[in-house]
Formats: structure tokens, C-alpha cells, sequence
């Protein structure tokens, strides 16, 4: 009964009220647990049946209302007294002002007791009326606001105690006793007197301290029931080493060839249809770019082209050949003239120039005794020095061509007037000529005697180095000796003239020309011993005693000292009659006077690498033939210029005749060209098969293979043209040199009937002409005069840097020049025959004249017979048609 | 067949072509107009270049391919159109270049 719960205001308003309205009603319950106009009654079936509210009868739950009277109830209470069950109610009832009570049937027992009695009359209103309400729905509505005006505002009331407060007092804090009162005194005099401190050992005394030692509570020990941890899953990771047994190394190879397919796969794939259909795509993107190629070069640097043409637009005024140096030696070069200048080909700045009498052939006859004691000389100059020479080379006559080696520049070789062919070795003064290029003025050699003071100053004097090797008299040439070069290091010559390959990698082989008819090819190297005879070996016997050198001549070439003898000759005979050409100057194709001094950085090289190791050249042994190889790729066809104007295109293998004996061939070709003896024959360096040909009054240019005539032949000039030389570095470039010391620059891509430039250089005709490059930015040119003086010229930037596709342009245009010659030639032929045409027809009309007049007397007849014909004819005619004249008719009749 | 050859041949005939060479996947030459060294050489050579350009084209982007490749040296330019199947190789002189 006592439980507060939200059932009453549930049980209010299961009857239809409003939650809220019964939340205010259930302000007002009283201490007892319902409402207090509410009253729970048990009533007893003996007072149901009297006030006829039995269960499911009177009264059921869809009508647990039962109007009472309260004179019934009274009258019960009469009755019955204490036994009634009105009785706890009496006094309620005795005070209900009205006359009717409410009796509700509690059948859920919601107070209690299976009924219950309300007691006010307001209370009883409030039952009856929600019944009557209950029927609508809009009831529902309208009661809020029913119950919200029947609301009142509560009122205060006295607190009453529900035992809240016990909770309170027993949390507050009160004295439980009164308190203790303490109260301590101290002298006064002990306050404020000083302390004093002493050591006492707490552990003396008992209880001198409390201590409170840690011990492990096991209540506080934690065990970690659970902990997060993470987890990764990895591969296994194995470390393992192994080691390759290394037994031993073995050379193994193989060899393999590529895959190919056979003929007839490759007619099974040309025929599918796959292939067809490829090709034909890809063709299509093959053809646009064949012709974007053809079209334009998109890589061609037009701009750096450009310049290339138009850099030297200040320098084209500037195309002359500006003097450098000039070298005169007072004391060597009187009456003298220059035959033949060489730069050095590694020591830049020095270059050598050989001496000869400037005397006609009579005048030496008669001068013979006194030339004997002037020695001819090969200069050596140096551009740090231009009055000494550095120096002199001594040559048993005059040198008309001498060459350094290409291989070992030490070695010069020199041919004379006598026809002896000289070796020398200038090793020893090598240091000299280097010296003085750097050093420039007198060289101040480093002298540690201080005697040597006083001594004379041979250091400037300039050393004489006498020849080492001549050839021997009776086997040399019997004319003077006009041209001389060195056989390339890449291959050498057998007995036979078949070109070997060279192991030694030096030049050792030289060969020279001469008007006695032949040419002639030399070895530097000891022959083989077995070819001399019993002879000679004594002789070499006694010439191994170790001799002196008389003038410090190097040993070198001690071998072949007077007893050189050449390898071969080759003789030159002539074509159609008997005799023998005569030649001047040669030129072979892989030859190594016209390389590009360019090339001489790589031998510079090659040299510094042999000359460490001085070439022992008497210990080298000429190979015979048989050990070597034959090199295929080596053209043994030169170009020779004769005496009378002519160049001959030979070979040089011997053959051998029916008896054995070895003779030259016939020389293949013979064009009769030049007016005078021809001075030079020189192959240009950018071309291996263009040739130069200088002689008489004119010049020609010639491409080996073309054999109808040169490809180029100049006019006949005012002056004799003297030499003639290319340009090295433009291969449209060439320089002659003539009579009247001018010198003419012809550039072929400029003009072609005259020179582009001419130059006089000096008064003397120009006897020879060589170009050399020092640096990129220096090119110079020697030039020698008659006089004997040296004059070494710069070429301008114009004649010295090749325009864009010179090599190219030049090539263009000699092959256009063969097209003509070609041209030309057919036409020869064409006119010849044309003409024998021409002649034959011209025969046959003679003849003719009387066959016509035969012929004139038959056509007369015939005409009158045709006429007698017709006439005859006309009568006829005119018969039949009836319009002949009368008198015949009449006739006739 | 003859289609085949003849417009092989017109490849051949323009100006500066020195060599054609039809080569199949594997790099074996089918047809060639250069003598066996040099068409071996050739084949064997651009085969392994043009399947490098081809990865290396399809490695950027694998729905590209290769469809042309041109090599230019100094001398010549050699053109190379592959194909699933086969290969046309072409190396021709470009005339403007000075031959050095």
C-alpha cells in the first residue's frame, strides 16, 4: 500500500485521463498511498448483495460504478455496527455533504481493496463525469484543459519528517564529547636560549626510531592478465653461403654463325600474304621519310654554314701571301741557287734547302777543279735564326732532291748530280735543331767547364755533318739523279717488285728516277748475306776491324757504305719505237712525299715511340721474298714526266721474259703534253688518283683511270711555269711558280682559265715551292728563288681554310671534266666517222655525172611517148563521144 | 610475289638508298639487297635496337607501340619499320651531307 508508483496516475489514466493531469493528482497523495478522497473498502458479499454491488453482477469492470445512498449506508452502520465495513468510513460519510456516494469497483486491486469509496463530492464528479467522456474522443482533448483549470496552485504545508534528516545528522560532523582542554607552561628564562645539538645513534636507544619497512604487499602485485601486442608476418630469411670449387682456369671458345633461313623458306615467306600486307604498310611510312631526306638535311647547320662562307668578308681583301721570313746565307749561298726544300716533319720552324751551282752544264765542265773545293751543302734554317744556319750537310756533289725520312727524320737521303744516291744521320745534332726554336738567337749551351770560356765559341759555329752512306758508283745511276722519295712504312718492295708487307714498320725503302732511263728502288737495310760472294765477304772481313770515324760520322749506315746497290731497276722503254723514255719526276700512288703534314702528328708519334729505340739499321736484314706476304691492295702503276714533255703511266713489277731474265713492262699509256721537260709530277693530297703535271709553258691535271688525255689543260702562259705544288689543306688549291719569280695561285672552283691570285715573290725564276702547316691558324709556304734566297710566306686565312663541300664541289667537278673528255672523245669518233661518210658519199657523186646524163636522154624519150600516148588516147576519146573535129569524120565515111 | 618485289625494287631505285633488308621477328633476314656480312650484321643489330625502343615505348605507356625508328650517323640514316612479324630495314645516304 505503501508503494509510490506510477501505477495510480497509470490507473487514473487507463480511465481515460491525461498522464499529465493525473502527474498533479498524484501531488495530492496523501501519506496512506492513494488519493485521499479516496477511500479502499473491503466490502463483504453479505454487503454486496444488500447494496447490490456484487461482482460481475451489479458491478463489473466495464461499470465499476455504483451510486450509493448515504441513508443506506447509515442505516448499515446502524445495524451493524462495528461489523459493517463502513465502519473506518463512518465519519466520512456522516461528513459528505451530498446525499449519493460513489462506489467504484476496484477489480485490479489499484488500492488495495476490491472497492474503493470516494469521498468528496468532487472526486465523485471526477469519476462520473471521464465516464461520460470516454465515449468521444475529443473528451480526451478537452480534459487537459479541464484538469488545468481545475488546478490550483499548492499550498505550503508544514514539513513533515520522513527520516531524510537521519541521513543528514549522521553525515555532519558534531562533537561526541566535550572538548579536552590542554594547557602547557614553560619557565620564560628557557625560551630564547640556545640550542645545542647533539649526535644521538637512533639505533642505540629502544625505540629510538619507528620504522616502517616496505614489504611486497601481495595484494598490490599486479599481474597483466592481457597486453596488445603486435604482430608481423615475414618470409623466412635463410643465410646461406656456398663456394665454387676454383680447379682451374680453362680457355674455352665458341663459335657460333648466324641463324638464316634457306632458299626455299625464304620463297615461302616472300610469298605469304602477311608479307604483302606489311609491306605495303610500311612502305608507305618508309617513302615519307626516304623523301623528307631527300628534300632537306634537317640536321644541315645552316647558320654555322653560313658563316663558313662569309667569315672572311674582311679577310677577302686580305688574300695575298704576306713575306714571313726570308733566309739568305751570305756566306754559303753565293752564286748559288735552291734545287729542293723539305720541311722538317716534327720540328716545326726548321726546314733544310739544298745548295747547287747555279752554272750551266759547260761553265761546271770548265769550272770542274774549282768546284771540287767548294762542297755542296744542304742548309738547315731555323725561324729563331734567320742569318746562321743550324746546319750543314755535306754532300759529295750537288743535290738536285733529298727527302727526310718519314719514320725516323734523323735519316735524310739525298740524290746528287753524279747519280749517287746519300744517306745521313743527323741524331747526334738533333737537340741543336730543337734547341734553337725555343731558345730563338744564339744557343747558350749549358757549360760546366769554364775553360771552354776561352775556347773558341765552336757552339755558334754551325756544325758540318759530313754523308754516312754513298751508293756505290758503278751500280747507281749514270745521269743526275732528279727525284727521290721513300716507300711508305706500310709496305716494301721484293726483288721482283711485288709490294710486301712490311714488318719493320719503317720506312726502309727509297726510290729514285733519273734521265739515264730508269728508275730505281733502294733498301737501307744490309742485303742478304748469302747473295755476296766469296769477295765480298773478305772485304767485309777486313772492314769489321773496328775503324775510326773520320769527322764523327755515325756509323748508321755502315753497311752499305759504297757498296749500296739498288734492289730493282725499272726501265722505261718506249711504246711504239725502241729507245727509252727519260724521266724527271715521279709519282707513286701511295706515296709519302704528298701526305697531308697533318698526318705528321700521328707519325710524330709513332716516331717518338721508335726513336726511343734507335732502328739499328745495319742489323736489319733485307726479307726475302718468299717470307712475306704480297699486299693486293698496293698499286704498283706510277706517273712519270720525261725530258721531252711526255708522261708515261707504267708499272713497276719486273716480269720475266721466255730466257729467265727479269725486264720491264711497256709502260701502259703516253701522253705527249708539255712543251718543255716536265718539272713536277704531284698527286694531290685530297685525291689519291689527281696528279699535277708542270712543264714547258703549261700545266695539266690528269685522274689516274682516265687515259683518254688530262682532265685539265691549261693555256699556254706568257712565262714558262717553273714548279708546281697543291695547296694542303683546300683541295681546289694549287700553286705554280714561274719564270719571272711570280707565283700564281689557281683555285679551280674560282676561275679555271687563270689564276685567282698572282703574286711576284722575287725577280729569279721560282725553282721550287713547298707548303707546310705549322698550326691551325698558321700555314706558311716556302719558296725558293734562283738567286738561292729562301722566302717563307704566310697563307691568308682565304687560301688556307677549305669552303663547305670543297672536297666535295672539286670531286664534282673533275668528274664533270671526264664526262667532257668522254664527250669529247665520241665526238672525235662520231666526226671521224662522220667524215670518212662524207668523203665516201663526195667519191661516189663524182662518179655519178654520167649515169645522169644517160638518164636525161631516157626521160625526154619517155616524156614523148607519154605525149604520143596521149594524144592518140585523146582521139580515141573524143571519137567515141562524137566530138572529133569533122573532116576526120568525113574521112573515116 | 611480284608486288612484293616491286615495291621492294621502287624502294631501291630512289635517290641515296644503298640497301633494303626484310628481316622477320626473330631478326633472320628474308630478302636484302647487300652482300651476306653486312645483312646479317644489320638484321641482327637493329633487331635487338627495335625490341629495346619497343619496351622501352611501351614500358612509358603500354597502350603505345612502336612505329617507326630512324638512326641518323654521320655517313647514312637507317629506317627501321617493325611489325608484329616482320621488319623493313632501309639505309639510305641523305644527299645534302658532304661524305667526309
Amino acid at each position: 500500500m505503501s508503494t509510490k508508483r506510477a501505477k495510480t496516475t497509470a490507473s487514473v489514466g487507463s480511465k481515460g485521463k491525461d498522464p499529465k493531469e493525473s502527474e498533479s493528482s498524484a501531488g495530492s497523495v496523501a501519506v496512506h498511498g492513494h488519493p485521499d478522497d479516496i477511500c479502499p473498502l473491503t466490502l463483504t458479499s453479505a454487503t454486496q448483495e444488500l447494496f447490490g454491488c456484487r461482482y460481475d453482477g451489479d458491478v463489473t469492470r466495464d461499470n465499476p460504478y455504483k451510486i450509493l445512498r448515504k441513508e443506506d449506508i447509515l442505516q448499515d452502520l446502524r445495524n451493524r455496527a462495528a461489523v459493517s465495513d463502513f465502519s473506518p468510513v463512518k465519519q466520512l460519510v456522516l461528513a459528505y455533504p451530498e446525499d449519493e456516494l460513489l462506489l467504484v469497483y476496484d477489480r485490479d486491486f489499484i488500492y488495495g481493496s476490491s472497492f474503493y469509496l470516494v469521498l468528496t463530492v468532487e472526486g465523485k464528479d471526477r469519476h462520473l463525469m471521464p465516464i461520460v467522456a470516454e465515449v468521444g474522443e475529443e473528451a480526451l482533448e478537452r480534459e487537459p484543459s479541464d484538469v488545468f483549470a481545475a488546478q490550483k496552485t499548492p499550498e505550503p504545508r508544514p514539513w513533515i519528517s520522513l527520516g531524510s534528516e537521519q541521513e543528514i545528522e549522521e553525515e555532519s560532523v558534531t562533537d561526541s564529547r566535550p572538548r579536552l582542554k590542554c594547557r602547557i607552561s614553560r619557565v620564560r628564562r628557557a625560551f630564547g636560549a640556545p640550542v645545542f645539538f647533539s649526535d644521538r645513534n637512533a639505533a642505540e636507544t629502544k625505540d629510538g626510531f619507528i620504522e616502517c619497512t616496505p614489504y611486497q604487499d601481495k595484494i598490490f602485485s599486479l599481474k597483466q592478465m592481457e597486453r596488445h601486442c603486435g604482430v608481423q608476418a615475414i618470409p623466412n630469411c635463410n643465410s646461406s653461403s656456398t663456394q665454387t670449387p676454383w680447379t682451374y682456369p680453362k680457355n674455352m671458345c665458341t663459335q657460333y654463325e648466324p641463324r638464316e633461313f634457306s632458299k626455299e623458306e625464304k620463297e615461302n615467306c616472300l610469298q605469304s600474304e602477311e608479307l604483302k600486307h606489311f609491306i605495303s604498310l610500311a612502305v608507305s611510312r618508309l617513302e615519307v621519310a626516304i623523301q623528307q631526306n631527300e628534300i632537306a638535311d634537317v640536321f644541315f647547320d645552316d647558320w654555322k654554314a653560313l658563316s663558313e662562307d662569309d667569315g672572311g668578308y674582311a679577310g677577302k681583301a686580305d688574300s695575298h701571301l704576306k713575306e714571313y721570313q726570308s733566309f739568305t746565307d751570305l756566306h754559303f749561298s753565293q752564286e748559288k741557287t735552291i734545287s729542293n726544300i723539305s720541311w722538317h716533319p716534327t720540328i716545326s720552324g726548321v726546314i733544310a734547302v739544298a745548295m747547287t751551282e747555279r752554272l750551266s752544264f759547260e761553265d761546271r765542265i770548265n769550272a770542274s777543279t774549282k768546284l771540287l773545293l767548294n762542297p755542296s751543302l744542304i742548309l738547315f734554317w731555323s725561324f729563331s735564326d734567320p742569318i746562321n744556319p743550324q746546319l750543314l750537310l755535306e754532300c759529295p756533289d750537288d743535290v738536285f732532291s733529298f727527302e727526310f725520312c718519314p719514320s725516323d727524320p734523323n735519316i735524310i737521303v739525298g740524290s746528287c748530280m753524279n747519280g749517287q744516291v746519300v744517306l745521313w744521320d743527323i741524331s747526334a745534332h738533333v737537340e741543336r735543331l730543337q734547341g734553337t726554336r725555343s731558345s730563338g738567337g744564339k744557343n747558350i749551351a749549358i757549360n760546366t767547364n769554364p775553360l771552354q770560356v776561352f775556347e773558341d765559341t765552336r757552339d755558334n759555329e754551325t756544325s758540318v755533318v759530313r754523308y754516312c752512306a754513298v751508293s756505290s758508283i758503278e751500280h747507281g745511276h749514270k745521269a743526275p739523279v732528279t727525284d727521290i722519295q721513300w716507300l711508305p712504312e706500310t709496305f716494301e718492295v721484293s726483288r721482283m717488285g711485288v709490294p710486301m708487307e712490311n714488318k719493320s714498320g719503317m720506312c726502309v725503302q727509297i726510290v729514285t728516277c733519273a734521265p739515264d732511263c730508269c728508275l730505281m728502288f733502294w733498301d737501307i737495310r744490309a742485303p742478304r748475306v748469302a747473295f755476296q760472294n766469296m769477295a765480298d765477304q773478305r772485304k767485309q772481313k777486313v772492314e769489321e776491324k773496328p775503324l775510326e770515324n773520320p769527322d764523327g760520322v755515325p756509323n748508321t749506315f755502315k753497311h752499305l757504305n759504297l757498296t749500296w746497290k739498288p734492289l730493282f731497276r725499272v726501265s722505261l722503254p718506249k711504246i711504239d719505237t725502241s729507245g727509252e723514255y727519260s724521266p724527271l719526276k715521279f709519282s707513286l700512288r701511295d706515296n709519302t712525299c704528298d701526305n697531308h703534314p697533318g698526318c705528321s702528328a700521328e707519325r710524330a708519334h709513332l716516331n717518338a715511340e721508335l726513336s726511343e729505340v734507335a732502328p739499328e739499321y745495319s742489323q736489319l736484314r733485307v726479307p726475302s721474298a718468299k717470307q712475306h706476304k704480297p699486299l693486293k691492295g698496293i698499286s704498283t702503276k706510277f706517273y712519270a714526266g720525261t725530258e721531252d714533255g711526255e708522261l708515261v703511266y707504267t708499272d713497276w713489277k719486273l716480269e720475266k721474259d721466255d730466257s729467265g731474265r727479269l725486264f720491264s713492262v711497256k709502260p701502259s699509256h703516253r701522253f705527249t703534253i708539255h712543251d718543255g721537260l716536265v718539272n713536277t709530277v704531284r698527286r694531290s693530297p685530297f685525291f689519291k688518283d689527281i696528279v699535277l703535271t708542270v712543264g714547258g709553258w703549261t700545266f695539266a691535271i690528269w685522274k689516274e683511270g682516265v687515259m683518254n688525255g688530262p682532265i685539265i689543260h691549261s693555256s699556254c702562259s706568257q712565262r714558262k711555269c717553273t714548279v708546281g705544288y697543291w695547296s694542303q689543306s683546300r683541295p681546289a688549291v694549287f700553286y705554280i711558280g714561274k719564270e719571272d719569280g711570280n707565283l700564281e695561285v689557281w683555285d679551280l672552283l674560282e676561275k679555271t682559265h687563270e689564276p685567282s691570285q698572282t703574286q711576284n715573290i722575287t725577280t729569279a725564276p721560282i725553282t721550287c715551292i713547298k707548303p707546310w702547316i705549322i698550326s691551325s691558324k698558321q700555314h706558311l709556304l716556302a719558296v725558293s728563288d734562283h738567286l738561292g734566297t729562301l722566302h717563307i710566306l704566310e697563307i691568308p686565312w682565304t687560301l688556307r681554310s677549305p669552303c663547305s663541300n670543297e672536297k666535295l664541289s672539286v670531286n664534282k667537278y673533275f668528274e664533270k671534266e671526264v664526262d667532257r673528255l668522254v664527250y669529247f672523245d665520241k665526238r672525235r669518233e662520231m666526226r671521224t666517222k662522220e667524215k670518212k661518210n662524207m668523203d665516201a658519199e663526195e667519191l661516189r657523186k663524182k662518179m655519178e655525172p654520167n649515169l645522169q646524163e644517160k638518164e636525161e636522154k631516157q626521160i625526154l624519150e619517155e616524156a614523148k611517148k607519154e605525149y604520143e600516148d596521149y594524144l592518140s588516147l585523146e582521139k580515141v576519146i573524143l571519137k567515141d563521144m562524137g566530138l572529133l573535129p569533122d573532116p576526120d569524120e568525113t574521112a573515116e565515111i | 610475289m611480284a608486288e612484293v618485289e616491286e615495291t621492294l625494287k621502287r624502294i631501291q631505285t630512289h635517290k641515296g638508298v644503298i640497301g633494303t633488308i626484310v628481316v622477320n621477328a626473330e631478326g633472320i633476314p628474308i630478302r636484302t639487297t647487300l652482300d651476306n656480312s653486312a645483312t646479317v650484321q644489320y638484321a641482327g643489330l637493329l633487331h635487338q635496337l627495335t625490341m629495346k625502343a619497343r619496351s622501352t615505348v611501351r614500358d612509358i605507356d603500354p597502350q603505345n607501340d612502336l612505329t617507326f625508328l630512324r638512326i641518323r650517323s654521320k655517313k647514312h640514316e637507317i629506317m627501321a619499320a617493325p611489325d608484329k612479324e616482320y621488319m623493313l630495314i632501309v639505309i639510305q645516304n641523305p644527299s645534302e651531307q658532304p661524305q667526309d
